[in-house]
């Protein structure tokens, strides 16, 4: 089964990455006013419940994949 | 009369690291360093070569060199890369060369996903850039690297065309990171820049280790000066 998990800065969290991309951006001359950098993982993973597996992806972000503190993410598309 | 020590740029970008010592280096080889600011726009008419320099610009941020290939001097400094003018890239300076696509391939993470800290040697696999003219093919010289990324690859056909162009021009003598055929460091098709992950300023005095870095700033110091030879300057 193959999940997406997007993980972004929270809201309000300070993102130097994403001011700095903002920044070029702008530079370039694109009207950007805001930029927030995060990841992308796809996890293919050995399993037939679906339910289960995703409540394997949920552990897997709180444990690993983000920081609670600071990142919020998101399964993104379901098995497929 | 003495030789004219020819004025070399350093350039700083935000979190480069080594560009104190490339101008010390540079200074030490009959070079006068010329500080450059990242948020420069123009570079003096005397400037005889450009150098960037290793780090860490913007943090790495997006990708290595991804960000420093928009900084406001870079403008300045593709116009003097398609005016000939002698272009090194050390490291960070490799990478941001090949984001801004003055210099092909791109630098990935090491394939042993370790930093990589060593004196590594390189042979010397094309003599047509100004930076190795001074040098032999096959000369091996000891230089060392620090990085995390410097696996530099390309696809295969750019590849061919690249070594029947003789556009690669340092190899490692044994695999270190990854790196496609063991590539160390790559010119542009007419030899004006050179991009490569070893750190020639580093390399250059018998008291802090090996020296295999002198030719290649000898290389780049003499280019300046010949291009500068080729001006009548403005006075500053």
């Amino acid at each position: 089964m193959r999940f997406t998990v997007l993980i972004r800065p929270k809201a309000g969290i300070l993102d130097p990455q994403g001011d700095a991309v903002q920044a070029s951006l702008a530079h370039l001359g694109f009207a950007v006013t805001t930029a927030r950098v995060g990841r992308l993982v796809d996890l293919e993973i050995a399993a037939t419940d679906e339910v289960a597996a995703r409540g394997e992806v949920e552990r897997m972000c709180a444990e690993l994949l983000a920081n609670p503190l600071i990142e919020s993410f998101e399964i993104v598309t379901g098995p497929t | 009369m003495s030789e004219q020590r020819p004025r070399i740029a350093v350039v700083t970008f935000p979190g480069s690291n080594d560009d104190g010592d490339a101008r010390i280096a540079l200074e030490h080889l009959g070079a006068e360093a010329a500080s450059v600011w990242h948020a420069t726009t123009e570079l003096d008419s005397d400037i005889g070569a450009v150098v960037l320099p290793g780090g860490f610009s913007y943090g790495d941020y997006l990708r290595c060199g991804a960000l420093a290939r928009s900084a406001p001097v870079m403008d300045a400094v593709r116009a003097f890369a398609a005016d000939g003018g002698p272009v090194l890239g050390i490291c960070n300076g490799f990478q941001i060369l090949c984001e801004a696509g003055l210099l092909p391939g791109v630098l990935r993470p090491n394939r042993q996903l370790e930093f990589l800290c060593a004196d590594v040697t390189v042979v010397v696999e094309s003599t047509g850039t100004p930076f190795t003219s001074g040098l032999a093919r096959g000369d091996e010289l000891v230089i060392p690297v620090k990085h995390g990324e410097g696996n530099w690859i390309v696809d295969d056909a750019l590849y061919v065309d690249l070594v029947e162009r003789g556009q690669i021009v340092l190899r490692y003598a044994e695999d270190v990171n990854g790196s496609r055929e063991r590539v160390a460091g790559v010119a542009n098709d007419d030899g004006n820049v050179l991009g490569l992950m070893p750190h020639p300023e580093h390399a250059v005095d018998p008291l802090l280790g090996p020296t295999g870095g002198t030719p290649l700033l000898e290389g780049l110091i003499g280019a300046a000066r010949e291009r500068l030879a080729g001006y009548s300057l403005p006075p500053r």
